[in-house]
C-alpha cells in the first residue's frame, strides 16, 4: 500500500520499512494468543507512520517487531530492503523511545544521551560533540550534567529523544512516548515532535492509542484492531472514508454514530453518520428524544436515543436549542452516509 | 508544635513495648559490657577492681587481639567478595522465565533455611581427609585435601572456614539479589539492547547500577556476618589448627573453648566492645565510600 501525492512525482523512494504478512503469536499450546494476525504494510522515507488502536491490538508488539525486541512468529521485516527478521536490533539502523523513556537513573543527562555512541565505539570527543548537538535539537544543553531523577517528566521525554536522535537512526520507533506528559505538556510535544520530524531526515513509527495524537502528527495512519490491521491512509482519509465499522467509530470525537439497517429507509447495510453531518429538521426521517445537552461555547453536543441507538449531533450553539426529553428530528444529506456490511463490518462502496 | 507537645505521652506509650525490649536486650547488655571492658579480674574470676579505659587499649594492642582481628579481616576479605559474586551470578542465571526456573531458585536459596552448625556439620563431612566426598574427588589435584586435610592445615584452614562460611550465606545473597533483579525496569534493557549493548554491557550499565543498593546492603550484612563469626571456626576448627591459631577470629578469642581470656570477664568484654566499633567503622565506611554510587530508584 503505498500513497503518492507527497514529495516529488518523479522520485518514487522505496518503502523504509515493509511489513510483509506478519503475524505473532504468544504462548504455547492451546493458551495461544494471537497479537498480529496477518499485518502488511509499507512505511515510506519520512513517513509519520502512525500505528492507532485500543489497546490489546498489536500495535506495540507490532513496533518492536520493527526493533527486532519480538520476533515474527510468520513473516518478514524489511528495513531499507533489507530482511531483517534475523538481524540483531543494533544492525538495523532504528532507534526506540519508551513510554517510561528507559533513562539510566545512574547516568548524567550527557551520558544518557551519548551512551549508543559509546556502545558503537565512538571516541569520546566526538561523543560529547553529537551528544551536545542532541541536546541543542531538543533545548537541554543547561541540564546534562543532572541526573533524571532531577528532571521533569517533559524534560526527561526530551533526554529519550535526545538519545534517540544522537545515532542519527534511519527510523525512530516511539512507543507511546506522550502517555506520561499531562494534558498541557502533550500538546505542546506534539507540536515539537511534528517540527523535529520536518526537520530530521528519518522515517518516524509511532504507537499510539490517543486519536488526537494520530490525527494532529501522522502523515499516514495505520488502524489496527484485534491483531489485524483496519485500514492505512492520511488522518483525513481516515477520517473522511473509514474503512470499517470499527475505525469509524475508533476515529473522532464524539464517535461516528451507527445506525441499524433499515432505520434510513430500506437500507440492508449499517449506516454511519459523523456527528457534525446530522442536520435539525423537524420533518426529518430520525426521530429521536434529547438525553443530554453538552454545551462547549463554539457548539453544542446533542446526545439522543432513538430506541436502545445513541445518536449524537453536533450543531451550532445559535440555534434554538431543544430541551432533555424534547423529541428532535434529524437529517443527513446522502454525500455524508457511511455504509459498512453488517456481517464484516466493511464499507461497502 | 502544641499538638507535638499533646501527641508525646500517647506516643510514648505505644513506643514502650519496643524501648522496653531494645533496652532490655541490645542497650543495657551493650551498656553493662562497656563497663565490665574495665574491670580487670583475678584468676578466679571473682575479685574484679576497675582498669579504667585504658584497659581498652591494652587489649586492642595485644598480640592476641591483633592475630583474631586480622583473621577475621581475612575471612571478611575471602567471604564478602566470593559470597556477592556468587550470588548476584546465581541470581542473574535464575532470572529467566523458564519452565521449571522456580526449582533452582528454591535450590539457591536453600541455605537459608540451614542453621550454621548444619551448614558446618556438612561441610566437616565433605572436607574429611579419611570419609569426605571433596577428599575422595580432589585429593589428586590438591594433596592437601588428604593430608594433612583443608581445615588441618594452618594455610588452608581459614579459606576452608570461608568456604562453608559462604556456601551458608549464599541463600541470603541469592534472595535479596533476586528481590532487586525483579525489581529492575525491563524497558531499561530493551532500550540498551535497540541501543546496541550487548550482554556484558546490559550487566555493567543496567544489572550493576540497579542492584547496587541490594549491593550495598548485602556487603555490610556480610561483612559484619564475618567479622562475627564464631559458629564455623568452633565446629570445623576449634579455632585451630595449633599452634599457629590461624581461624582464630575476634568471637572464638572472646567465647572459644581454647581461648585465653574466655575466663576474664574484663578483658572479653573489652574485645567485645571493641570488635562492635570495629563493625561499626565498616559499616560506616562501607556507607560512605561506596553510597555514593548508590542508585535508589528513578
Amino acid at each position: 500500500m503505498s500513497v503518492s501525492g507527497r514529495g516529488s512525482p518523479t522520485v518514487r523512494f522505496v518503502a523504509q520499512v515493509r511489513l510483509e504478512h506478519i503475524s505473532k503469536t504468544f504462548g504455547v499450546g492451546t493458551d495461544l494468543v494471537t497479537a498480529v494476525d496477518d499485518v502488511s504494510l509499507d512505511i515510506e522515507h519520512h513517513d509519520f507512520m502512525i500505528l492507532l488502536g485500543p489497546s490489546g491490538c498489536g500495535k506495540s508488539t507490532l513496533l518492536r517487531m520493527v526493533a527486532g525486541l519480538e520476533d515474527p512468529s510468520a513473516g518478514d521485516v524489511f528495513i531499507a530492503d533489507r530482511r531483517v527478521n534475523d538481524v540483531e536490533p543494533k544492525q538495523r539502523d532504528v532507534a526506540m523511545v519508551f513510554q517510561s523513556y528507559a533513562l539510566y537513573p545512574h547516568k548524567t543527562v550527557a551520558a544518557n544521551v551519548e551512551f549508543p555512541l559509546k556502545v558503537r565505539g565512538v571516541p569520546k570527543a566526538e561523543r560529547t560533540m553529537e551528544a551536545l548537538r542532541a541536546a541543542d535539537v531538543l533545548g537541554l544543553t543547561d541540564y546534562m550534567r543532572r541526573k533524571p531523577g532531577q528532571l521533569s517528566g517533559g524534560q526527561r521525554q526530551r533526554v529519550a529523544l535526545a538519545r534517540a536522535i544522537v545515532r542519527n537512526p534511519a527510523v525512530f520507533l516511539m512507543d507511546e512516548p506522550l502517555s506520561n506528559l499531562d494534558a498541557k505538556l502533550r500538546g505542546d510535544t506534539r507540536a515539537e515532535l511534528v517540527d523535529l520530524h520536518r526537520r530530521l531526515d528519518s522515517t518516524f513509527i509511532y504507537v499510539t492509542h490517543d486519536q488526537v495524537e494520530a490525527m494532529t502528527m501522522g502523515t499516514r495512519v495505520a488502524v489496527l484492531n484485534q491483531g489485524r490491521l483496519q485500514q492505512v491512509g492520511t488522518p483525513q482519509e481516515v477520517y473522511d472514508r473509514p474503512a470499517t465499522a470499527f475505525v469509524a467509530q475508533f476515529i473522532g470525537t464524539p464517535p461516528m454514530n451507527l445506525l441499524r439497517p433499515g432505520m434510513l429507509g430500506g437500507d440492508v447495510a449499517q449506516i454511519g453518520v459523523r456527528p457534525e453531518h446530522l442536520r435539525l429538521d423537524p420533518v426529518g426521517p430520525l426521530q429521536a428524544t434529547v438525553r443530554q445537552i453538552e454545551h462547549l461555547g463554539h457548539e453544542i453536543l446533542l446526545i439522543s436515543e432513538i430506541g436502545e441507538v445513541k445518536l449524537i449531533a453536533r450543531v451550532p450553539p445559535h440555534l434554538a436549542v431543544p430541551v432533555v426529553g424534547d423529541t428532535v428530528g434529524f437529517n443527513v444529506d446522502e454525500a455524508h452516509l457511511h455504509r459498512f456490511d453488517v456481517s464484516t463490518g466493511e464499507r461497502l462502496p | 508544635m502544641k499538638r507535638r507537645l499533646r501527641d508525646l505521652p500517647p506516643a510514648l506509650v505505644m513506643l514502650v513495648p519496643s524501648l522496653l525490649l531494645l533496652g532490655l536486650w541490645t542497650v543495657y547488655p551493650l551498656v553493662r559490657a562497656v563497663q565490665n571492658g574495665h574491670l580487670s579480674c583475678d584468676v578466679t574470676g571473682r575479685k574484679c577492681t576497675d582498669a579504667g579505659w585504658s584497659q581498652y587499649w591494652r587489649v586492642f594492642t595485644s598480640q592476641q587481639f591483633q592475630d583474631s582481628l586480622w583473621v577475621s579481616v581475612k575471612l571478611a576479605l575471602m567471604t564478602v567478595p566470593f559470597g556477592l559474586v556468587l550470588g548476584i551470578g546465581l541470581a542473574v542465571l535464575a532470572d529467566k522465565h523458564l519452565k521449571g526456573i522456580g526449582v533452582y531458585r528454591t535450590l539457591f536459596s536453600s541455605t537459608v533455611a540451614t542453621s550454621v552448625a548444619v551448614a558446618s556439620l556438612v561441610w566437616f563431612v565433605l572436607l574429611q581427609p579419611e570419609i569426605g566426598v571433596l577428599s575422595d574427588l580432589f585429593s589428586r589435584w590438591i594433596p592437601s585435601l588428604k593430608n594433612p586435610g583443608l581445615l588441618r592445615d594452618p594455610g588452608t584452614a581459614l579459606p576452608a572456614v570461608a568456604l562453608s562460611s559462604v556456601w551458608a550465606s549464599l541463600g541470603f545473597t541469592f534472595i535479596v539479589m533476586t528481590a532487586g533483579l525483579q525489581s529492575v525496569p525491563k524497558d531499561l534493557y530493551e532500550s540498551a539492547y535497540v541501543d546496541g549493548a550487548g550482554s556484558f554491557r546490559r550487566f555493567t550499565n543496567v544489572t550493576l547500577p540497579m542492584l547496587s543498593p541490594s549491593i550495598l546492603f548485602v556487603t555490610v550484612v556480610l561483612t559484619t556476618r564475618a567479622l562475627q563469626t564464631y559458629g564455623e571456626v568452633a565446629l570445623l576448627t576449634g579455632g585451630g589448627p595449633e599452634p599457629e591459631k590461624s581461624t582464630t577470629t575476634i568471637p572464638y578469642l572472646i567465647y572459644g573453648k581454647n581461648s585465653l581470656i574466655s575466663g576474664n570477664l574484663g578483658l572479653k568484654s573489652a574485645a567485645a566492645v571493641l570488635l562492635f566499633l570495629i563493625s561499626l567503622v565498616f559499616a560506616i565506611v562501607q556507607f560512605r565510600g561506596f553510597g555514593k554510587r548508590v542508585h535508589y530508584g528513578r
